[in-house]
């Protein structure tokens, strides 16, 4: 198996705060893994690293073997990672469908090209019915979905999706969990912040966790979710179920 | 109606600004860049038509196309630079007015086009002549209507094209498009200096139209205020909007000028156009044609509204 993502040694600090702290993993292609930890342990930011968001203030970000850390978003966006944003962020004046034709136009500028490829992701996480509706008259787990959709959209090697399951019932959580099984094995590498344990446990084989900003704890979800220090973090901040 | 003559000319004026509304509405309305300061693009185009044909003798056509690819040019530079240096939003909006008030102050001492004496068109001959773009007030009447038909068009293209969806994602919200693959930096330049161009080749038939050009009004705040006010008015980001809005806003300026002029109140016309900006801003925030569009929705009479309706929502 080939590796598809390397972070390494990666921190950023925001004046003292420093909120990613030496974290390094790697993301092996074809596999879902999970980036967990308490509220405020820098899950976000680290996306915002890997997705060219923000700057490291020291550390590397390799994709393909290549360094990526310098890279604007579009740049990271256009050789292949794909990101949602936990504070959703529809484009408010456009619909559903064209929200999620703007990622096609990353590798098409072809207009029915690019909305047969949305329609696709929007079926995927379950909103093609609300194709036509204004992208603001969404709930707010829809839009956590259509987050998702304009992601697919650029057809991504790797998808990093932050917290976009939280707000859904659980059956309809249960569909994107096979969503995201079924684009895995289609050799799809996935990137994951989840607080909802029962859906890490289920979907990922891998499971990194940080806390304060420090990779406190790296491996198979059994094995994490016994590791008293992990414990210890989650139950310091409150356990999620 | 076309016979009157008084007509003819308000209508060339109206249609000639609902072009320069376009252009500025391209650069607003899907692109998501404010310039306060679309005289300078209109200025540049008045000057290229005017000092090649007064002083040389070369057809305005020629003046046009020189017009357009200088103001594309000087808008692409205001664009990169400002973007270059993370000057955004508002701040990218005083720098256009920046500009454009420098240009008028350079254009005003500048003796080689005229300086504060202006550039005068030989007065017509009477005859129409396509080759030199010369021709009577009912000529000019027509090259408006079609350079605003063009615009229509012109929006329509690019609002259905993949810019028009990539820059309305611009508008909307830069990082996620972004996130999204979207070049923002380039599409920026781009959409900024079409827009440029084309408020020039308004602003070359504009001089031609007006006979002489001035640097205070072709290139002064006014103008500026006046490209937006039709876009404002009736309804930005819509391809119909600056048709509309021009055709409630000018002959109304004009009508009140008139009224002010006999009733001996100075201004009249410009507290109008205040009042007028403030109730649509008031009651129909989004615009007169998004509320024609819904009206007709309303009483279930699609008329072509439905075909051409705002471009905002697709489908
Ligand atoms: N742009 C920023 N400026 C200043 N501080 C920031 C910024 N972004 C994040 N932080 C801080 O960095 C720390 C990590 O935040 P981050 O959003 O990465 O956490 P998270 O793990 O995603 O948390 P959550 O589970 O609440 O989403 C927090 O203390 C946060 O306040
Ligand atoms: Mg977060």
């Amino acid at each position: 198996m080939t590796t598809l993502l390397e972070v390494e040694n990666l921190s950023r600090s925001f004046g003292g705060l420093v909120a990613v702290k030496d974290v390094s993993f790697s993301l092996r292609a074809g596999r879902i893994t999970a980036l967990i930890g308490p509220n405020g342990a820098g899950k976000t930011t680290c996306f915002n690293l890997v997705a060219g968001a923000l700057k490291p203030t020291s550390g590397r970000v390799l994709f393909e073997g290549r360094q990526i850390d310098n890279s604007p978003p579009e740049t990271v966006c256009r050789m292949g990672i794909a990101r949602t944003f936990q504070i959703v962020r529809p484009m408010r004046e456009m619909s559903v469908l064209e929200n999620a034709m703007i990622g096609a136009f990353s590798w098409t500028r072809n207009v029915s090209e690019a909305r047969s490829k949305a329609y696709e992701s929007l079926e995927s996480v379950g909103l093609a019915a609300k194709a036509h509706a204004r992208a603001d008259q969404l709930t707010l787990p829809d839009r956590k979905m259509l987050e998702t959709a304009k992601a697919l959209s650029t057809r991504p090697k790797l998808l990093l999706l932050d917290e976009v399951m939280a707000g859904l019932r659980p059956t309809e959580a249960a569909g994107i969990v096979d969503v995201l099984q079924r684009l895995a094995e289609g050799g799809l590498t996935i990137l994951l912040v989840e607080h909802v344990m029962r859906i890490v446990m289920e979907v990922a084989s891998r499971v990194v966790v940080l806390h304060h900003g420090a990779k406190i704890a790296e491996g198979p979800p059994e094995e994490v979710v016994a590791d008293p220090k992990v414990l210890e973090s989650y139950l310091g901040a409150g356990f999620h179920a | 109606m076309l016979a009157n003559p008084y007509v003819i000319s308000l209508m060339t004026i109206v249609l000639l600004f609902t072009f320069l509304g376009q252009s500025w509405n391209l650069m607003l309305g899907i692109g998501g860049q404010l310039s306060i300061g679309h005289a300078l693009f209109v200025g540049l185009g008045a000057y290229s038509v005017g000092v090649l044909y007064v002083k040389y003798g070369i057809s305005p056509w020629v003046g046009l196309l020189t017009g357009m690819i200088l103001a594309g040019s000087v808008g692409a530079s205001i664009a990169w630079l400002s973007f270059r240096f993370q000057v955004r939003g508002i701040y990218f909006a005083l720098l256009t007015i920046a500009a454009a008030e420098f240009a008028r102050i350079m254009f005003s001492g500048w003796e080689f086009v005229g300086a504060m004496q202006g550039l005068f068109f030989p007065a017509p001959t009477g005859g129409i002549e396509i080759s030199m773009l010369r021709g009577d007030t009912r000529f000019y009447y027509f090259v408006a209507l079609a350079l605003a038909a063009l615009g229509i068009i012109g929006t329509e293209f690019i609002s259905r094209s993949y810019l028009g969806y990539v820059w309305r994602a611009m508008r909307d919200d830069e990082s996620a498009a972004r996130a999204l693959g979207v070049r923002t930096f380039q599409h920026k330049i781009l959409v900024i200096s079409i827009s440029a161009a084309t408020a020039a080749a308004g602003g070359g038939v504009l001089a031609l139209v007006q006979g002489s050009i001035f640097p205070d009004s072709i290139m002064g705040m006014g103008l500026s205020v006046d490209v937006l006010i039709g876009p404002v008015v009736g309804g930005l980001g819509t391809t119909f909007g600056p048709l509309v809005g021009s055709l409630a806003a000018i002959p109304l300026n004009h009508l009140m000028s008139a009224l002010g002029d006999s009733l001996r109140i100075p201004g009249l016309n410009n507290i109008t156009y205040g009042v007028v900006l403030i109730s649509v801003v008031w009651f129909l925030p989004d615009g007169i044609w998004p509320a024609i569009v819904r009206l007709c929705k309303a009483i279930q009479a699609p008329p072509t509204a439905w075909l051409w309706q705002s471009r905002k929502v697709e489908e």
